[in-house]
């Protein structure tokens, strides 16, 4: 779920607000925005994508972590490569190049030739 | 109340995911002036933006095609068409080379120098899903999820209501025609990008008349890391399972085997997994294939291919299931005239029989069934003629909206409380993975009740009113779902019962399905074309 939404890297462009495709974030008053509906997050990752200042952080559980602050450790997150990592993996942003390119995979395992792969 | 903002249109898209995005630009290239209205945004809203999706894309060999054919065909208990499946597959190539000749996109570029046109990242293709549908000239209006569908006096379908959630007020939109592609119905299970997809159109066309079909195919779980939302299978063919104590799980598997993951889940155990299967070429193939799968782990520290991890099944209800509201024609026509279908909203029965659409055949039928209702809508408002937008409408929905029961009546719940209570009957894997008459039955009971307590007094309006339907659309879905599971009294394609485990060939047929306060089913006659599969 949506845990962070870095007041330091926020560039105010309402990007996040306007893809969240549940409706999350609502525009704080300072313009930055605040995560309103943290219980409609479906934990799709689109917002991260879509942050052009790499601002925010989705955690892996479908659940709020009121009680793990290092969900919302900015510079934890930084240090590790987590803040804006989704967005480098598929390669948006300037100077990237789109992911898709890149994207072939392997041939799929043994029991996958018995039976279709239902992705 | 804020006043009502209101459009005219000859095609009106409900849906912003792969289905409706190319039937708002077909339709747009049929000549129509089409409305595309999201509930979330498009581009991002859907089970295709944040998942990705393999694409039944076979090259036009008749042996390639052949096989294609007849991979899912036993596997779907015979129920499939190899008509549909043909133009489905001739549909889809078209489709995919038009994305790669048009520079709509950036495929790569396999060992043979060929492009590969198997798969799409998801917030790729639908990025630019939205920048061709706006340059087609499609109006888009997103966070404006459709409440309800209008009719014309001759009870076809003329428009749509809503709610734009983030401007805070409610639109209507004429329309010559509407195509529903709202995607399936996945019961806020949380399972990846799917929370969006609460069934609302099967319950909009319920309401206006239309039909199901195949609501028993609706039982599809997929796997996930423990509290988490990437149900994303494909890669699960590497794994090795093993219990608390590291023994191997026996007989557990992704595919054919993930039943057993559901009884040791159900027992209060945990299942690890591990995909230790994958050699180091592999591995490194599959983070830059599907680079979200890796999301979770990356985020928990775990490496997947070394460390064991647990997994729990999330529901996806009708999304990787092949349910949905029953095609009348060769353009998704529904039987209401005026009203079409695309994409999960619709049954793909058509191409899946009774197994799961997930891996390649969903996308396929997303693409190819929205390329056919928006030009079947477009033609449909075309024949019209310019009367269409004077006709006097009626509003259709009723559950959640309109109550029945005297204002002060018995209390309705309100929506929260009534998705719980759905989420109950539908979520656990004892009732509806592994699927008995007896729970069926009891699952069944509950769903009607719960139904008749909202129809009777639950109202909501403004924005409430989006919660409202959505909680309406599950409960009415999850019986049409348990109504068709006990209409069939055998095991077919996924709809298997643990007191029917054999198939039964004079059951060699689909079900349709229908009604709200009354829900029924039927079976329905086989094709000229189903019977040949
Ligand atoms: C994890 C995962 C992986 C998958 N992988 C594959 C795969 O590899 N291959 C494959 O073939 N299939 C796959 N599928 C299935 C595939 O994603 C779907 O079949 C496909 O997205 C269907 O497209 P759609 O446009 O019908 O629905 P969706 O993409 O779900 O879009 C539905 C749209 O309707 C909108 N909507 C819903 N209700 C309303 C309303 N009331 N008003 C307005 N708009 C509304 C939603 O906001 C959304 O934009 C996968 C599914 C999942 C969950």
């Amino acid at each position: 779920m949506i845990e962070l939404v870095s007041a330091e890297r926020c560039v105010a462009c309402d990007r996040c607000i306007r893809v969240c495709p549940t409706d999350v974030f609502e525009r704080g008053a300072d313009g930055v925005p605040v995560i309103a509906r943290q219980d409609d997050c479906q934990t799709c990752f689109q917002c991260e994508a879509n942050c052009p200042a790499d601002a925010l952080f989705v955690a892996p559980y479908t659940h709020p972590q009121p009680q793990d602050p290092a969900v919302r450790d900015e510079r934890r997150l930084a240090d590790a490569g987590l803040l804006g990592s989704y967005r480098a993996q598929i390669g948006w942003g300037r100077g990237r190049t789109p992911g898709a390119l890149r994207a072939i995979g392997p041939a799929l395992g043994p029991a996958a030739q018995a039976t279709p792969i239902t992705s | 109340m804020s006043a009502q903002q209101e459009f005219a249109a000859d095609v009106l898209v409900v849906g912003g995911g792969p289905a409706a995005t190319w039937a708002a630009l077909d339709a747009a290239r049929a000549g129509a002036d089409v409305v595309l209205a999201d509930k979330g945004y498009c581009g991002t809203s859907g089970s295709t933006a944040a998942g990705g999706t393999g694409v039944w894309y076979v090259d036009p060999e008749p042996a390639l095609r052949e096989a294609a054919m007849a991979s899912r065909e036993a596997l779907g208990g015979h129920l499939a068409d190899r008509r549909w499946m043909a133009r489905v597959l001739d549909q889809t190539y078209v489709n995919m080379n038009e994305l790669a000749e048009s520079r709509s996109y950036p495929f790569p570029t396999g060992p043979d120098g060929r492009q590969l046109r198997t798969g799409l990242q998801g917030p790729e293709y639908m990025r630019r899903m939205r920048i061709r549908v706006r340059r087609a000239g499609v109006r888009i209006l997103d966070h404006s999820p459709v409440t309800e569908l209008l009719t014309a006096a001759d009870g076809s379908v003329a428009g749509a209501a809503g709610q734009r959630r983030q401007a805070g007020h409610p639109f209507l939109v004429r329309a010559g025609a509407v195509v529903l592609a709202t995607g399936g119905c996945a019961f806020l299970s949380k399972a990846l990008g799917t929370n969006t997809n609460t069934g609302d159109g099967a319950l909009y066309a319920a309401e206006v008349g239309a039909e199901l079909s195949g609501m028993e195919f609706s039982n599809a779980y997929g796997i996930a890391p423990e509290h988490t939302s990437v149900t994303k299978t494909a890669f699960y063919s590497y794994a090795s399972f093993s219990t608390g104590d590291g023994a191997a799980l026996e007989g557990a598997a992704s595919q054919g085997g993930r039943s057993v993951i559901a009884r040791s889940l159900l027992a209060g155990e945990k299942v690890y997994c591990r995909l230790d299967r994958a050699d180091e070429a592999a591995r490194r193939a599959m983070r830059l294939a599907q680079p979200n799968f890796f999301l979770t782990f990356d985020r928990l520290g775990i490496d997947p291919f070394t460390d064991r991890f647990a997994v729990t099944l999330l529901a996806e209800g009708t999304v990787r299931g092949t349910g949905g509201i029953r095609i009348a024609g060769d353009d998704c026509r529904t039987t209401v005239p005026g009203l079409y279908a695309a994409g999960d909203a619709a049954t793909r029965e058509e191409i899946c029989g009774g197994f799961t659409g997930g891996g390649s055949h969903n996308a396929a039928w997303a693409m190819s069934s929205g390329t056919w209702a928006g030009r079947g809508a477009a033609g449909y408002a075309r024949a019209l003629g310019p009367g269409a937008h004077r006709r006097v409408l009626a509003p259709a929905g009723r559950a959640g909206l309109r109550p029945t029961a005297a204002p002060g009546g018995r209390p309705g719940g309100d929506a929260r409380e009534i998705v719980a209570a759905v989420q109950r009957q539908v979520l656990p894997y004892d009732k509806n993975y592994l699927r008995h008459g007896d729970g069926l039955t009891g699952a069944l009971s509950v769903l009607d009740d719960t139904w008749a307590r909202l129809r009777a007094g639950l109202r909501a309006t403004g924005t409430d009113a989006v919660r409202a339907r959505q909680a309406a659309a599950l409960t009415a879905n999850a019986r049409w779902m348990y109504r068709s599971a006990l209409a069939r009294t055998e095991s077919r394609g996924m709809a298997r019962r643990l007191d029917h485990p054999g198939q039964d060939p004079a059951q060699h047929h689909r079900i349709a399905s229908g009604g709200l306060d009354e829900v029924w089913t039927r079976p329905l006659a086989r094709t000229a074309t189903e019977a040949a599969a």
